[in-house]
């Protein structure tokens, strides 16, 4: 059948054919939208729930102060700077050092055997669980650099296990910037890292940043690493005070306090555990939010 | 070294290859100064191949191996000691229009201050100077700030020919140049290239034998990494060439 053999009068009608792909194409946005509310739910259920639970405890004294009378009353200040101090440090460490990594290997390595070699290993690293990064760290840092129990063998264990996912995330970031980018650089004499610095890296910045940010909830989460090489139950800081710890101290977590007081201290009062996650994931968002923020204020300046 | 010759360009015995693969077979050839010098010839003949080895950009092909000679002025390329002052010397326009991420002043500017100059004045000078040439200038001289990207294809195809002559290159090569552009600018920009062809050498790839036939004066036809035929564009484009397969090219009975 031809066009010309529908009258002039009815070319735009809609036959049953177009009607049924209407119908399919409604079916299938109704059924990706109602995934997407199917996630949304638990998210904000769970979210819901933490507080509903945590109200009672939830106050300014509870952030600032010192837990008392066996954990079952008072604050978590020094679970909370504890964790500051770890993911700081601990990404301190990592983010330099996996973002120049990942800078020349997709940059400036050459696509030889060896560099194939490294990066199956990165891939591989990336996957590692992380009570293996803490048996690692036990080894390597508290025990051969005799770095003993402490902030500074439990951040490098950290370091160690967000390394490799920054490496990755970050050639993926820089892989996006298109080759034509380069190799227009290139042509009118450009040395590799006037490329890099004047066009790769500021358009595959706010990527990178992504990636990094990413791995500050994966350090303020993690326990099976800290608990190996530094964080202890129970640690006496001063109340309120920011820099309460020594490198070489032993620290509290956010995350491991949340399983002691969780499993380990009978007679908690409810509100306590369901608290101390509220401020663990309030500080995770806290931090993912102000990253969304310069995300988009560094998306705004991207210029293709 | 030798007395200062009539060539730019001497290439002796140049060949290429790919990992294992051979692509260009051992040719050789001169560039004359200030001439417009065009390459025709199929698909995958090895034009671009030997446009990229001319500035050493094939450096940046992982297993690309390339012997024989290339003299540029007198100096060995292969062993040039500043790789990026050669390739400031020959400027290249690739196929597919580049506007780097930059303000359209920036992409001008760019390869200048690579070269380290930064004094505003004399940049300022040269961007508005190298986008006359590019006859891009009085569409863009209100907004020089705006994105070079934001610019429509055949704009940021002379853009790319404004960054390629910012470095003040000898010898300027066109990699196909037209392929995104409308026809008028097309003849806009070939007649760009007859009034630079005072100054400067060009190399012009082009797909549009008619292209070489109106700009060069000696044509070269490459097919399959060899020279069938180099020599004067009216000979070339003659009903009498040296090679058979020339003329069935240039009347497109190519098979
Ligand atoms: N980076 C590369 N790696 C491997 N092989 C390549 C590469 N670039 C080009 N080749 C091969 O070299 C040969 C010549 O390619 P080249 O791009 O030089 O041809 P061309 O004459 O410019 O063709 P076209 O007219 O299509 O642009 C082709 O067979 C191509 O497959
Ligand atoms: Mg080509």
């Amino acid at each position: 059948m031809t066009v010309a053999a529908i009258e002039p009068g009815k070319r735009f009608v809609r036959t049953r054919h177009v009607a049924r792909k209407e119908r399919q194409q409604s079916v299938a946005k109704w059924i990706f939208f109602s995934m997407t509310v199917a996630m949304i739910i638990p998210l904000v259920a769970i979210v819901a729930y933490l507080l509903w639970k945590a109200a009672p405890s939830l106050n300014w004294q509870f952030l600032v102060d010192v837990p008392k009378r066996g954990m079952r009353e008072g604050g978590i200040w020094p679970a909370f700077t504890g964790t500051l101090y770890l993911v700081v440090i601990s990404l301190a460490v990592s983010a330099p050092i996996g973002v120049l990594a990942a800078i020349y290997l997709n940059e400036y390595a050459k696509d030889n055997w060896l560099n194939r070699l490294i990066n199956l290993a990165v891939i591989n690293l990336a996957g590692v669980p992380s009570i293996v990064h803490a048996l690692f760290g036990l080894g390597a840092f508290v025990y051969a650099a005799k770095l003993g129990y402490s902030i500074l063998s439990a951040s490098l264990t950290l370091a160690i296990m967000t390394l490799p996912v920054i490496i990755a995330s970050t050639r993926e970031a820089l892989a996006s910037v298109p080759m034509s980018f380069r190799e227009a650089c290139w042509n009118v004499g450009a040395t590799r890292w006037q490329t890099i610095r004047s066009i790769v890296l500021p358009n595959s910045i706010s990527g990178i940043l992504t990636g990094v940010i990413l791995q500050v909830s994966r350090a303020a989460g993690e326990t099976a690493p800290i608990m190996f090489t530094g964080a202890v139950f129970f640690k006496a800081v001063e109340k309120g005070k920011l820099f309460s710890y020594g490198l070489d101290d032993q620290c509290m977590a956010l995350s491991m306090h949340l399983y002691t007081v969780s499993t380990q201290v009978p007679n908690v009062k409810e509100s306590i555990p369901f608290a101390t996650a509220v401020v663990l994931l309030g500080t995770v968002l806290l931090v993912n939010v102000s990253a969304i923020g310069l995300r988009v204020w560094l998306r705004n300046r991207k210029k293709w | 070294m030798s007395a200062p010759s009539d060539k730019t360009i001497v290439v002796q015995d140049l060949r290429l290859a790919y990992g294992t693969r051979e692509v260009i077979h051992g040719i050789s050839f001169e560039v004359g100064r200030n001439e417009i010098f065009a390459i025709i010839g199929p698909a995958q003949s090895g034009k671009s191949s030997l446009l990229r080895c001319l500035n050493r950009t094939i450096d940046f092909v992982a297993g690309a191996t390339m012997t024989g000679t290339i003299l540029f002025e007198g100096e060995n390329v292969r062993k040039t000691r500043d790789v990026f002052a050669l390739r400031r010397k020959i400027g290249m326009v690739a196929p597919l229009p580049v506007g780097l991420p930059l303000t359209i002043y920036d992409n001008v500017a760019f390869a200048p201050r690579c070269a380290g100059m930064h004094d505003k004045h004399e940049l300022d000078g040269l961007v508005e100077r190298c986008l006359r040439q590019a006859a891009l200038w009085d569409e863009v001289k209100d907004r020089l700030g705006s994105l070079g990207t934001a610019l429509s294809g055949g704009q940021q195809q002379r853009l790319t020919i404004a960054r390629a002559l910012s470095h003040q290159p000898d010898v300027l090569c066109l990699d196909e140049f037209s392929i995104a552009i409308d026809p008028v600018t097309t003849m806009r920009i070939e007649d760009v290239l007859k009034e630079l062809s005072r100054e400067i050498t060009i190399v012009l790839v082009t797909n549009l034998v008619q292209q070489a036939r109106r700009l060069a004066r000696r044509t070269m036809f490459m097919w399959k990494g060899e020279i069938v035929e180099l020599g004067a564009t009216e000979v070339v484009f003659s009903e009498a060439p040296a090679d058979r397969r020339t003329y069935d090219y240039v009347h497109g009975i190519f098979g």
